[in-house]
């Protein structure tokens, strides 16, 4: 893309997608370490993850301060426009994620050990697919793709395939070992969390796609979107 | 547009000033109640093209004028086309207020007379008080009408003229760069008249100022070094445009 006649609008810019890169890497480091927290049982890191959501939360304000100051001050235009409405509706999507992740730092806190159990092995993988659509979306954000947004959406049919094994397997366990039904039904909570992550990713990855096409997905193209796993 | 809401129409309008070729091959339908801003950098020739429009190009010697120009379907660069009167369908305002020195009431009754539309002086006293009150200015000057119009403020002389274009009942109302002398209320109050005016006129205006094409502009036309590079509603050319040149002078990486 050209650059500006006015080069401080070009900074501007420039320092809002990279506050969005840094807030979305933060999210993205959230999951994996909530996970981290729940597989490993390490409340350390849940901790840390649970802190670190401050920082989260701070670069949405950041972000919606300047994105609100280059819309006041430099009447962005067409697709500048466009990318400043999409940068601040993103964040506070971004801001979401990132509380999905910190509840699932806190959930694995009254986790524990549950031991090898099925829903255990699900999980990660399925964590695993919801950071790479988080990650995907920000690539595709940086480089203005279009594409790049489509594959994301398409993945989460996979998340919404996941999720429908963990709760199948979960609620298998639970009847086979009533005892630690209080803990199973906190990791129905963490998959429930993995999976919004998983929709939230996709409706970033529509802004992505508005910023740099100016036009809506098409709707079949989004159709996973609406599916939240349970069939409806 | 619908065909009864189709004004003017130009087809492969080129403009030469001597040998340099000013405009090319310009074509673009205007409707009335509408409002058209015609949008470009400096010397791209949209004020050029606003000029052939009512055939103000006529007094510049060099200046030649090619393709097919029409009002309501008739040729207005016909030879047997009356100037005069294709100037009181097709009127004009300027970027620089320019009131006649007469007073207030001479200004907008000047037109009306010498076209004979008034016989009375009830009847053109009433049409002055009509157009000075359609230009928004009635109740700031109703007490001096017999004062000069140059005394009137830069925002005041510029509703003044669009008074006085309206007096004659003009079907379509050009303007280049209306607001460009005026101050920040009298550009929005001009906004604002423009907004009123275009439900009984043609509006085509030339500005540099986007946010003003944006904000008053039903539809918007990008030139470019003497060709329009798009034409189109003004909600999708600031949005969404097709071309990158408009993308690019509309978002400000123009040169």
């Amino acid at each position: 893309m050209n650059e500006h006649t006015v080069r401080a609008f070009d900074d501007e810019i420039d320092r809002l997608r990279g506050m969005i890169s840094e807030m979305g890497g933060r999210a993205e480091a959230a999951i994996s370490g909530s996970l981290q927290a729940l597989v490993k049982h390490d409340s350390k890191v849940a901790e840390q993850v649970v802190a670190d959501d401050k920082l989260i939360d701070a670069l949405e304000i950041e972000i919606e301060k300047l994105a609100v100051q280059i819309i006041a001050l430099r009447a962005p235009m067409a697709d500048d426009l466009r990318e400043v409405v999409a940068a601040i509706k993103i964040a506070s999507v971004i801001e979401r994620i990132g509380d999905y992740a910190k509840n699932i730092a806190r959930r694995s806190l009254e986790i524990g050990n549950l031991g090898k159990i099925e829903p255990l092995i699900l999980i990660p993988a399925m964590a695993e697919v919801a950071g790479d659509m988080v990650r995907r979306v920000l690539d595709a954000f940086a480089a203005r793709d279009p594409q790049g947004a489509v594959t994301v959406c398409e993945m989460d049919t996979k998340v919404d395939g996941y999720y429908n094994s963990v709760f199948r397997s979960l609620v298998t366990h639970m009847m086979e070992n009533p005892q630690t039904i209080g803990k199973a039904a906190q990791l129905l909570f963490v998959a429930r969390n993995l999976e919004r992550i998983g929709d939230h990713a996709t409706n970033v990855a529509e802004m992505v796609y508005f910023a740099a096409t100016g036009e809506y997905m098409a709707e079949r193209e989004r159709v996973s979107a609406d599916n939240d796993g349970l069939g409806g | 547009m619908t065909d009864n809401s189709l004004k003017m129409t130009a087809r492969d309008v080129s403009v030469w000033y001597g040998d340099k070729q000013a405009i090319n091959n310009v074509s673009i339908d205007i409707a009335t109640e509408h409002v058209t801003a015609f949008i470009g950098p400096s010397g791209c020739g949209k004020s050029t093209f606003l000029r052939t429009l009512n055939r103000m190009n006529d007094t510049i010697a060099s200046c030649k004028v090619g393709g097919k120009i029409e009002l309501d379907g008739s040729d207005i660069y016909d030879p047997k086309m009356d100037v005069v009167q294709l100037r009181a369908r097709v009127g004009m305002v300027f970027q620089k207020p320019n009131p006649f020195p007469k007073s207030i009431y001479e200004n907008v009754a000047y037109g009306p007379r010498i076209h004979g539309l008034t016989k009375t002086k009830a009847e053109l006293d009433a049409l002055v008080e009509k157009y000075l009150t359609r230009a928004g200015l009635w109740n700031e000057v109703k007490d001096r009408l017999h004062e000069s119009g140059t005394a009137l403020s830069g925002g005041q002389q510029q509703r003044l003229c669009i008074a006085r274009a309206i007096a004659v009942s003009p079907e379509v109302i050009l303007m280049d760069e209306p607001c460009s002398a005026l101050d920040p209320i009298a550009t929005a109050k001009i906004e604002e008249l423009i907004d009123e005016l275009r439900g009984r006129y043609a509006i085509v205006m030339v500005t540099h100022n986007m946010q003003q094409a944006a904000r008053v502009s039903q539809r918007t036309a990008f030139f470019h070094l003497g060709t329009m590079v798009e034409y189109g509603a003004t909600s999708e050319i600031f949005q969404n445009p097709r071309e990158t040149q408009t993308k690019d002078y509309i978002t400000g990486r123009y040169g």
